[in-house]
């Protein structure tokens, strides 16, 4: 998988996030649970995963490197 | 007063963890103000969580879904574990790498130096301290209004008012004094063991909470089934939210970004793996503490007691729906606890947040004007102590005035550092960006902020919005627009900033050396 990819699954996740379509819906899933709240609890674990592919595929492997940078690069005290 | 007594225990707990910490203490600043870049991924996902997590997420959330519904959850929750994950990726790594680079212990110490600027940083302090007080002051309502609800009845003639609960100014009184204490002893490794604590506490005890409530209500359909007969409304967003202010709610987690006390936390990572953890997790945990919360709020419309009456009656003061549900619906031994868990949450911010200030004023002010050596590190502690003690005094006083809710005030409150989002991402990906187009940014987001705020009756009006979405798009976009703007059109910044910014050429995410980047 790509970063562009992780970064493409991310833009789309954020569109999901406005779930019209469940707008004016009071239906109960499993007889208790609202379905435009069942749909963000949903999300929010798929999110979890999104970013754990975002660790996996886009980690930024260089801010160790420039947190660890030669003395030469620090400020005057 | 089997709830008081659990309640007090659980404080006692928090002070003798204080003095614990201060065993770890190495007696340098580097360590009191960043734990020596020590902490590892557990403590760091439970610091980070507890911080952002305040009474806003467990008080004003119910109360707000009380008021609102089950939209409450998506407006925020759902775009946080989004956002604040993003955040964390996209800037705070960075951020880390940054400040452990150069030795940065302050955001206002990094913009001086990002944009070249002394200015900025002297504008930027006042700021950065006056959007921190409303923070404090959610904490601090929101543990007077739930330590209220849960005592009643304790003291029958010494609190008569409060129909014998502790009245918030003693709890606030009571709340501050513990948080000074363990912080004041401990240091960022006190605060960040004790948010670990009370992550933990609060995240346990919310769900017990959700269980024993919904059992007493009759189980999960029986309490959701009452909300459907009696107040459907409260199950979806129509009627209660548009569509348009829906989305714009996708700029409050953003604020993340500035949130000074956050800033001090990831520069606490032992590496930037340290991150991994609290990136991955942080949506799973914003779920398991707000959807309880959530569905409490809504059931609260609706829920009755055996009498007929309403659990939660109609006109009830602000910030007390949950601890009324907790307090009515079980026992005072299970209330205690779960008061200890409200308490932990609202704590877990607290600390970190008056660490951070003592922290920038020392840095960002004594030391940045009197110089490096006119301090040592005990006497930098010491100014640190003192400049916390003075602005909780201040907090404390503004809590005593006429209660607000929760939620609007954490609105505005997150609306200011949103506002200052642009800033720290165009810092770390745009080069180009210059000192006046930073200058213009910062101006713009304080003059819309205030024009706005002043607007809606300085927060008393809970729903207004500008142009038919959130106030925070407007500061947000002026912000962004200020900023571009006038650094497209002003010098660039200095070839030496450039260089120890940005070395690599490269945006901040991959500025490694060449050989990393043929790796990655």
């Amino acid at each position: 998988m790509s970063k562009r990819a992780v970064y493409l699954l991310l833009i789309v996740l954020a569109v999901l996030h406005q779930d019209f379509w469940l707008w004016d819906d009071p239906t109960l899933l499993l007889g208790f649970l609202p379905v435009g709240f069942a749909y963000h609890a949903v999300f929010t674990v798929v999110v979890a995963g999104a970013w754990y592919l975002a660790i996996r595929y886009a980690w930024p492997s260089g801010a160790e490197t420039f947190a660890e940078g030669s003395d030469e690069d620090q400020p005057a005290p | 007063m089997t709830s008081l007594v659990i309640m007090a225990g659980y404080l006692g707990l928090l002070v003798v963890l204080g003095i614990v910490a201060n065993r770890f203490f190495r007696g340098t600043a580097a360590d009191y103000f960043t734990a020596s870049h020590s902490i590892g991924p557990v403590l760091l996902l439970m610091s980070l969580f507890g911080t952002t997590m305040t009474a806003f997420a467990l008080v004003g959330s119910t109360g707000e879904a009380y008021r609102v519904g089950i939209g409450v959850y998506g407006m925020l929750a759902s775009w946080s574990g989004l956002v604040h994950a993003g955040v964390f990726f996209f800037i705070g790594i960075r951020l880390w790498a940054i400040g452990k680079r150069y030795g940065y212990i302050t955001q206002v110490q990094y913009f001086r130096a990002r944009f070249e600027s002394d200015l900025l940083g002297l504008i930027l302090f006042p700021i950065l301290v006056a959007l921190v007080i409303p923070y404090l002051l959610i904490g601090l309502l929101g543990a007077g209004g739930v330590a209220q609800s849960l005592t009643q009845g304790a003291f029958p003639e010494a609190f008569a008012a409060t129909n014998g609960g502790l009245p918030p100014w003693l709890t606030g009184l009571i709340i501050s004094a513990v948080v000074l204490f363990y912080v004041f002893f401990g240091g960022l490794r006190g605060a960040a063991w004790a948010n670990t604590l009370q992550t933990a506490v609060f995240i346990i005890t919310g769900l017990v909470a959700f269980v024993l409530i919904s059992s007493k209500l009759g189980g999960l359909a029986a309490a959701s089934q009452q909300v459907l007969q009696a107040h459907p409304e409260r199950l979806m967003r129509s009627g209660s939210i548009t569509q348009l202010q829906f989305f714009t709610y996708f700029f409050i987690p953003l604020a993340v970004g500035m949130y000074p006390h956050i800033f001090q936390h990831w520069l606490t990572a032992r590496s930037a793996k340290t991150f991994r953890l609290s990136v991955v997790m942080h949506p799973i945990f914003i779920l398991i503490v707000w959807a309880p919360c959530i569905l409490i709020g809504v059931w609260a419309t609706s829920a009755t007691l055996p009498d007929g009456s309403l659990v939660v009656p109609a006109g009830s003061p602000p910030n007390t729906e949950i601890a009324t549900m907790v307090h009515k619906l079980t026992t005072p031994l299970i209330g205690g606890l779960l008061g200890a868990g409200i308490m932990a949450a609202i704590m877990s911010s607290l600390d970190s947040q008056f660490f951070c200030l003592g922290t920038m004023f020392t840095t960002d002010i004594v030391t940045h004007y009197f110089g490096e050596h006119r301090f040592g590190d005990r006497q930098r502690v010491f100014l640190a102590r003192c400049f916390i003690v003075a602005i909780v005094a201040i907090t404390y006083l503004l809590s005593l005035a006429e209660p607000r809710q929760v939620f609007p005030i954490g609105i505005w409150c997150f609306t200011g550092f949103s506002g200052l989002f642009p800033l720290v991402c165009t810092s770390i990906y745009w080069k180009r960006c210059t000192r006046a187009g930073a200058l213009a940014s910062v101006t713009v987001m304080a003059t819309s902020w205030t024009l706005l705020f002043r607007a809606s009756d300085y927060g008393a009006d809970g729903s207004y919005l500008f142009l038919g979405v959130l106030p925070v798009a407007t500061v947000f976009i002026a912000s962004l627009l200020a900023l571009v703007g006038v650094s497209l059109i002003t010098q660039g910044p200095s070839e030496t900033t450039i260089e120890k910014f940005f070395p690599h050429g490269g945006i901040a995410a991959d500025l490694p050396s060449d050989t990393d980047m043929a790796t990655d």
